[in-house]
């Protein structure tokens, strides 16, 4: 674990090799509630960004802090299931199903089968990147991004899956769509998946 | 109420933002220059959190439909009330059926407009303020829009006739930045050419950053960066080499290796510069240890 200045009011924990789970343990530990001067945790693919009030607590002794923050372990950590109904009828379904050799119905088959975590959120609000993703189903983005992909949008990107929270340009497989509301902005917490939340997806017709 | 005649090129309601949210993707944003908002707020006497109207480049009228205390701080500009000239960061008296209209800067960019009370529209997740990039609170206004005053004052208005605030810079910036967190991506060469050269502020600037051009840093490693949290002032470095600097609607998290950021203080200095204007970099010292 490397702790890293990020200017004056913030300090960049980097888990290294520990990836999502130390991050997610890392979060959690920290989240519930929050050490006094700590404004804000942003939890990425192997950062930990942690903001703080300079007037409340010094970055040093936040630096101490955090490195001797015991990282909740894995399966503790997990928050709720969720699960999302799903129409499999993406634009790019076809195209991932000939791409993997698994066929549509494959495509299908896998993407139900498995359990998903949020790991973190960041590309808008209510956004989640999901792990769990089968190996199989691991695609690069699209080369060229789409400039509108629809609300509720299911979609697929290196290792990860996630739901477009609204329409906005985007550049991950499109395979399916649902009409969870995934963000709303009087409902609290106004995002339904959040660090931790565990999900799975079913098939509707 | 306060009727929006002209909203100029863009303006926006600005408050202290969404604190905390980050994890769920919803950025912090609010006031670009936070030091002009606050001092606006100050001056009508009003609660830190109120909401302030955020201009960049002049162009507002405004007119009242009741009595209000005002001020206008921020990049100073022509500021008219019913065709009477009045001061920048002294707070005055506008009637009911009087219009008040701002000229465009002479230096900076962003000026902010308080009344005693807060601009009271509705908030979104706690805050009024607009986050053009993640498409939360209310819109930029536009003419004819109607703005209700809000009840955020604390105590009586203080009994200040002008703030001594400098001006903003007009010709060549400066600002502090604390290397890091990830300067080991860049040639020893690319840090020392940031520490040096300056830069220019592009057109392209906006709330979520002020993009630069100049001498482009090179890399020392090649590879991608997973995303990572980002901070306003943070420093960012995509491939073409040429920086951008985060401002208040800065993405949660972002892919490109970020060579420094700008100290809290000096922040600013960056949401006024205007473009063509002149940047450049001074590292200070990041006083940590490296690793725990």
């Amino acid at each position: 674990m490397n702790i890293l200045r990020c200017g004056d009011q913030a300090l960049l924990v980097d888990v290294g090799d520990g990836g999502i789970d130390a991050v997610l343990g890392l979060y959690s530990a920290l989240s519930d509630p929050r050490p006094g001067g700590v404004t804000e945790l942003v939890p990425a693919a192997r950062t930990l960004l942690v903001r703080f009030d300079p007037a409340v607590i010094a970055a040093r002794d936040l630096a101490e802090l955090l490195a001797s923050t015991e990282p909740v372990p894995a399966p503790a950590m997990r928050g709720e299931m969720v699960e999302i109904p799903v129409h499999y009828d993406g634009a790019d379904l076809a195209e991932v199903g000939k791409h993997t050799g698994l066929g549509s119905d494959g495509v299908v088959e896998m993407h139900t089968a498995a359990e998903y975590t949020v790991a973190f959120g960041g590309f808008a609000p209510g956004f989640g990147y999901l792990t769990g993703l089968h190996p199989k189903l691991h695609l690069p983005r699209r080369s060229t991004p789409r400039t509108h992909v629809p609300a509720g949008a299911v979609a697929i990107a290196g290792e990860f899956t996630g739901i477009y929270p609204r329409s906005s340009p985007g550049g991950w497989q499109l395979v399916g769509r649902t009409e969870v509301p995934l963000w709303d902005p009087a409902r609290r917490p106004p995002a339904l998946l959040r660090p931790g939340t565990r999900i799975r997806f079913r098939e509707v017709r | 109420m306060i009727e929006v005649v002209r909203p100029g090129p863009l303006t926006t309601v600005q408050d202290l933002g969404r604190p905390g949210l980050a994890a769920l993707g919803v950025g912090r944003s609010g006031a670009a220059d936070r030091r002009s908002a606050a001092l606006a707020n100050r001056l009508v006497g009003n609660l830190d959190g109120a909401a302030v109207l955020e201009t960049t480049f002049g162009g507002l009228a405004l007119r009242f439909r009741q009595v209000a205390r005002v001020v206008v701080t921020g990049a100073p500009c022509p500021v008219r009330r019913g065709g009477r000239g009045e001061a920048m960061n002294a707070p005055f008296t506008v009637w009911p059926g009087e219009e008040l209209t701002l000229g465009a800067p002479s230096a900076g960019l962003r000026t902010y407009v308080a009344v005693r009370g807060g601009f009271g529209v509705d908030k979104v997740l706690e805050s009024r303020s607009t986050d053009l990039l993640a498409g939360l609170g209310p819109a930029a206004l536009n003419a004819g829009d109607v703005l209700p005053v809000g009840h955020d004052e604390c105590g009586p208005p203080p009994s200040v006739e002008v703030a001594p605030v400098p001006d903003p810079a007009a010709f060549e910036l400066t600002v502090r930045v604390m290397p890091g967190p990830r300067e080991d991506w860049f040639t020893p060469e690319a840090l020392r050419t940031f520490s040096t050269a300056t830069y220019e502020v592009t057109s392209e600037s906006n709330r979520v950053g002020v993009r630069l051009t100049g001498p482009p840093l090179t890399r020392s490693r090649e590879g991608e960066l997973l995303s990572e949290g980002m901070v306003p002032g943070a420093i960012q470095v995509p491939p073409s080499g040429l920086p951008l600097v985060f401002l208040a609607d800065h993405p949660v998290t972002g892919g490109y290796p970020v060579i420094g950021v700008v100290l809290t203080d000096d922040l600013p200095v960056m949401a006024q510069a205007r473009p063509g204007q002149t940047v450049s970099f001074r590292l200070v010292p990041a006083g940590l240890p490296a690793a725990a």
